[in-house]
């Protein structure tokens, strides 16, 4: 199995290369892709050198382009792929069904991968995109259980990729408005949710409030640590209970399934986490290979990988059946 | 605006009613549509449920029924197919409707499409059609109606509407805004249960449970699998915006209301015999203590009220 690593700098890339990555997959400095952050993603100029960088040591870049399409600006995107086959990339990650046509068209050579974004969670589905636009690989939502993945990978006619660790969507991906609902910005439309321009931290009284736009999504008591106002792991009130409605403020951990997923025939296990520094990137790369070269589930290294987590917790996600 | 010398009066809206997102007692559900079918005032009506498979035996009995009621009243059936599928049974049921050929299907999601083909479909709101590339890629299948994602701004359905002309885009534009869909069941965890236990508990709320902010502001719904708002979207002050983009269809999404008011409402505004902000108001008292909402419509926060003199 390909290990897909995150990169959101040139620096991170590198790292990510030079510590065992496969394959990186990282994006344009603009809406095209989904992790739209300040500070974050890359220039032409800098994909053109990290590109010969992972290539001269066998590495894979893979470029997201998996937003949708602003109708009326359809060239920012569509300049992306030109772009991204022009600098080289091994393979182009595609949401829009607009954009995956333009690029099966005018790049028929350009290997083509279905990027989570798309919300394909079934076989008949993915199997018309591939027949239809000649998709490689699809990366499937965070919706399934493992013996979902396994039955849908044994089925589909192109490789499957999973995540196995780094944030959870709680919603299934590509088909959330709840970061636009509060803010006006949508993942979707512009690779942000619950972006940090509208991210603010109030104190009131003893207790801590975290704000998205005009919403509260948490309030922290004294001692508790802050977390970020993501709105699917917020506290609310329904029925005059207080409470983590949707899901806690936990992140993925299926590193215990490797195994499963590999006798699945998975081609690709994909780290979430393009906002995340070498450090993050360095552990868990290093703690999935130990346990793939050492076919073990067990965990030396699983406490320090879970203090790398959001909230310092972790589940399996709906790759458990029981999560739903 | 591209077109602002055309007169808006022209083109007439047709209204749809979407699919009932919440679980209704059998009785009600059938009760609901007979209504419709008799007094309600819409060209076409799209049923089926499209948020929990778990849901789908409910209205399986008084499907055929409902449907063949609704087409003798003059309003054009559509059957709707689930938003999320993943496990068999679903893919089954997707594939039965595909199958049948007495009504047009809605697709929830594309696994339907190549079954379907050459025959024409509709596209339900939880399919990413976010510009006239997308909408002309599904048009080449089959698609000859869509009803484009409730998060898309006017300036956007207006370009696609420019760009796809031989599409009929329909907006959402009555109800509380499907946003989300999981794997998880919110609802049933809420009630203690979990997705696989869940005894149809959603049933039991048949306009979802509202989940408010810690400071007390209506903000979300659960709806099973499915988080819609806590806001009721309603694009009443921005029919002649819609008309003037080049919209064909507006969407009202049955609300434990008096659908059969609400639609009356919109015609009336959409041909001009009633002011919007009239209309408006009705729509308080048919539809009380839920908060408007149309903020979406003008690139803004969902959440948001944009008032008809803010609107750009």
């Amino acid at each position: 199995m390909q290990l897909i690593c995150p990169a959101g700098t040139p620096a991170a890339l590198r790292d990510a290369v030079d510590l065992g990555a496969d394959a990186v997959y990282c994006g344009f400095r603009d809406e095209t892709n989904a992790r739209n952050f300040p500070g974050l993603n890359f220039s032409r100029e800098e994909l053109e050198r990290e590109i010969a960088y992972a290539h001269s040591r066998q590495v894979h870049v893979l470029v997201a382009i998996n937003t949708f399409m602003r109708a009326g600006s359809e060239a920012l995107w569509e300049r992306a792929v030109d772009d991204a086959v022009r600098l080289g990339a091994d393979a182009l990650i595609l949401a829009d069904l607009g954009l995956i046509a333009y690029t099966a068209e005018r790049h028929p050579q350009a290997r083509r991968h279905l990027s989570v974004q798309a919300g394909a969670a079934n076989a008949d589905h993915i199997g018309f995109l591939v027949e239809a636009f000649g998709i490689k690989r699809a990366v499937l939502p965070r919706v399934l259980s493992l013996t979902e993945v396994a039955a849908l990978t044994r089925e589909v006619p192109c490789e499957t990729e999973v995540f196995v660790f780094g944030g959870l969507c709680v919603m299934e991906e590509g088909r959330c408005s709840l970061s636009s609902y509060a803010t006006g910005l949508s993942p979707n439309m512009h690779g942000v949710c619950s972006p940090a321009s509208h991210v603010r931290y109030r104190k009131d009284g003893e207790a801590m409030v975290s704000m998205l736009g005009d919403f509260t999504i948490n309030r922290f008591g004294a001692g508790e640590a802050a977390g970020y106002p993501t709105i699917c792991k917020g506290r609310f009130t329904a029925e005059g209970r207080d409470g983590y409605v949707f899901e806690d403020p936990v992140s993925l951990d299926a590193l215990a399934h490797l195994d499963t997923l590999h006798k699945a025939g998975v081609s690709a296990l994909k780290i979430e986490g393009r906002q995340r520094g070498r450090a993050y990137v360095a552990q868990v790369v290093k703690e999935i290979r130990r346990r793939l070269q050492s076919g073990s589930g067990a965990a030396d290294g699983a406490e320090a990988l879970r203090r790398m987590s959001e909230g310092q917790r972790t589940t399996e996600g709906s790759y458990d059946r029981r999560w739903r | 605006m591209t077109d602002a010398g055309a007169d808006p009066g022209a083109g007439r809206l047709t209204l749809t009613l979407g699919p009932v997102l919440f679980l209704w007692s059998e009785e009600r559900w059938r009760d609901f549509y007979f209504r419709i079918a008799d007094e309600a005032d819409l060209d076409a009506v799209v049923i089926g449920e499209t948020v929990c498979s778990k849901r789908e035996h409910f209205h399986a009995r008084a499907m055929d029924e409902v449907a063949e009621r609704l087409t003798r009243a003059g309003k054009t059936v559509r059957l709707a197919s689930l938003a999320l599928v993943t496990a068999p049974r679903e893919r089954k049921s997707v594939q039965r409707l595909a199958a049948q050929e007495r009504f047009a299907v809605e697709i929830g999601e594309l696994s339907a499409v190549p079954r379907l083909r050459g025959r024409p479909f509709a596209v339900g709101p939880m399919v990413n059609v976010y510009n006239a590339a997308t909408a002309e890629v599904l048009a080449k299948l089959g698609a000859t109606t869509i009803c484009l994602p409730p998060e898309l701004p006017l300036a956007s359905l207006e370009r696609i509407c420019a760009q796809a002309p031989r599409v009929g885009i329909e907006v959402f534009a009555f109800g509380k805004v499907p946003l989300a869909i999981s794997a998880r069941c919110a609802h049933a965890r809420f009630r203690g249960l979990t997705k696989d236990t869940c005894q149809f508990i959603c049933g039991e709320d048949p306009d979802g449970v509202a989940v408010d902010t810690l400071d007390g502001q209506r903000f979300l719904a659960l709806n099973g699998v499915q988080t819609v708002s806590g806001t009721c979207h309603v694009a009443l002050d921005d029919i002649d915006g819609l008309r003037r983009a080049g919209v064909r269809g507006l969407r009202l999404s049955p609300q434990s209301c008096d659908m059969v008011a609400v639609a009356q409402i919109f015609r009336a505004v959409s041909e001009r015999r009633l002011e919007a902000a009239v209309g408006r108001r009705r729509l308080a008292e048919i539809y009380p203590d839920v908060p408007f909402s149309n903020g979406f419509l003008h690139g803004r926060p969902g959440r948001e009220l944009v008032a008809a003199g803010q609107a750009q």
